[in-house]
């Protein structure tokens, strides 16, 4: 159970204030965080609790669905424990902006670069942060759900016509 | 007074030693490396975004596009995740054609690694006993699923139609004989001063370095790092399956060339181990809202087609919710990250490509070397672009 979770319990204790969610579904747990104490919790679960290897960084676009329009999604793994972990938090489309975890993980670096390619989030301190896939002129960000599939300037897909 | 410059050297992305359309932006002081930039997305598709706009059996071809020299491991990451999401049981014949097909596709994958590791480095003869011994494993694919490289074989419940009958012989056949190839290519290779010369030494990254940096399969394993998905966070039915997992002492590009060809001894043994286990049975859930009905039905009878209509046009519902599957790929921890919002397409899919990771070492792994040493290090990491870019 996610109550159970070693790593839940040890942030229950250590950071209570801004744990805001913890959910298991299908044996994987989640624990949604507050933006501001992020790195520190990434930290102590890298430092205290093994969580070694990040092995994914991603973002999720819930444009009109949630208050917050960004999720910030985390998946740690720990090669000791062999058990994984899942990190989210909230960004406002306002202030646009996470601290980076490339202090944390070298792996972040382009993770992160990919995430502000396609979600335009930025990612503050970074050491190197340009657009990765997209070419560096390209306009807007392409996994945004206000992006159109078939490109902004072009006629939107109205399916099969014959 | 002489002074000295660095110059700037553009690599690729039209290279042959780039393994697709991977570019480097080289400084180099004389022949040393000072500075490493790549700059990808030359084959960026959009499969993330054309996922979130297809159903969940119409995203399964798209998969077979991003890894290509290992069509079916990229299938089954994305169907055990989607079987995770909608909590399918699948029956176990289909499992075990999934892990002859998906240890058959890794050494597949680490043959065409192997011959192009080797060519870049100078040994032509490899190239071409390699591409030998895979184009048996094209064949089985094309004997299965009808398609050579994307297969698009395997179905959200089990398979998309059983094995013909010639199958059991003729991938018994092949690897009763892969043993000897793998001692030729060992005679060719591991004692041969030059390739000993050009991997010993080249391409070092320390364990702890290589997990800050993210690598995973057998990049990780060659820096000692005992660690396997297949056996430490068991998926698909492996946990039925004895192999063992082999890694390097020396973090460099012969103890990752160690390291694959062992795991292709073992991926032979666990295809035995399969067709030992292979008994006759359905090859495909029962599961009538998530599955395709049998051929037979569709063919047959009206419930039957209508069934198989509204599967491929209209797919089937997912429960709110979210899911992660990582499966151990030829070429490290490939997973899928399946956001649900109740709708029949996903939210969110997001991809975490083992490459585009391993990529990032690049800079680690050849600062300091020589030109012609970065070439070997390209090769030793196993990259294939159409997952980089997705």
């Amino acid at each position: 159970m996610a109550e159970n979770n070693r790593a839940v319990l040890k942030l229950k204790e250590k950071f209570a204030a801004s744990i805001i969610d913890v959910v298991e579904f299908r044996g994987e747990v989640t624990v949604t965080v507050a933006k501001d104490s992020i790195i520190e919790i990434l930290s102590f679960l890298k430092q205290s609790l093994q969580y070694n290897l990040l092995t994914d960084l991603t973002a999720v676009d819930y444009l009109g669905k949630k208050e917050e329009r960004f999720m910030m999604v985390y998946l740690l793994y720990s090669i000791p424990n062999k058990d994984r972990l899942r990190i989210k938090t909230p960004v406002t489309e306002a202030e646009c902006r996470i601290p980076t975890a490339t202090q944390v993980w070298k792996t972040a670096n382009w993770l992160e670069r990919e995430v502000f390619d396609l979600f335009g989030i930025m990612f503050d301190k970074h050491p190197d942060l340009r657009r990765i896939l997209m070419t560096d002129d390209w306009e807007g960000h392409p996994l945004r759900k206000d992006y159109p599939l078939q490109g902004p300037d072009r006629e939107p897909y109205k399916g099969r016509l014959s | 007074m002489a002074t000295t410059e660095t110059m700037t050297l553009n690599m690729g992305p039209q290279h042959p030693s780039t393994h697709g359309v991977l570019r480097l932006v080289l400084e180099l002081d004389g022949e040393i490396i000072t500075k490493v930039t790549p700059h990808i997305g030359y084959l960026h598709r959009g499969i993330e975004k054309l996922s979130e706009h297809r159903t969940y059996h119409q995203i399964l071809p798209l998969t077979d596009r991003l890894d290509y020299l290992a069509p079916m491991s990229n299938n089954l990451g994305y169907i055990l995740a989607v079987e995770k999401l909608m909590d399918v049981e699948v029956p176990e014949r289909a499992e075990t054609i999934r892990i002859i097909m998906a240890e058959l596709t890794r050494l597949e994958s680490h043959l065409v690694w192997l011959a192009c590791h080797a060519l870049d480095i100078g040994a032509m003869t490899v190239f071409i006993y390699a591409f030998r011994e895979r184009e048996a494993i094209m064949e089985t694919y094309e004997l299965v699923s009808g398609a050579r490289m994307t297969s698009n074989f395997f179905r959200v419940g089990g398979l998309s139609q059983d094995v013909p009958e010639e199958f059991v012989k003729k991938v018994s056949d092949f690897i009763d004989s892969m043993p000897g190839y793998l001692d030729q290519y060992e005679g060719l290779l591991t004692t041969n001063p030059i390739w000993v010369k050009r991997t010993v030494g080249n391409g070092v990254i320390s364990a702890e370095d290589a997990i800050d940096i993210g690598l995973t399969g057998p990049a990780l394993r060659g820096s000692g790092v005992d660690w396997d998905l297949r056996r430490d966070n068991q998926y698909s039915g492996y946990e039925k399956y004895q192999f063992k997992v082999p890694t390097g002492e020396n973090c460099d590009t012969f103890d990752r060339y160690k390291v694959r060809l062992v795991e292709m001894r073992e991926a032979c043994k666990i295809v035995r181990q399969g067709l030992d286990r292979l008994k006759p049975g359905p090859v495909l859930a029962d599961c009538p809202q998530v599955c395709y009905p049998p051929k037979e039905n569709v063919y047959n009878s009206i419930e039957g087609l209508i069934h198989h209509f509204k599967i491929a046009s209209e797919g089937f519902y997912a429960p709110e919710g979210e899911v992660y599957q990582g499966v151990e790929a030829p070429k490290g921890e490939l997973g899928f990250y399946i956001v649900s919002d109740g709708g029949n397409k996903p939210y969110r899919l997001r991809i975490r490509p083992p490459s585009f990771v391993n990529l990032q070492a690049i800079e680690k792994m050849c600062l300091g070397s020589m030109v012609a040493d970065l070439v070997a290090v390209i090769g030793t990491l196993d990259i294939v672009l159409g997952e980089i870019d997705r």
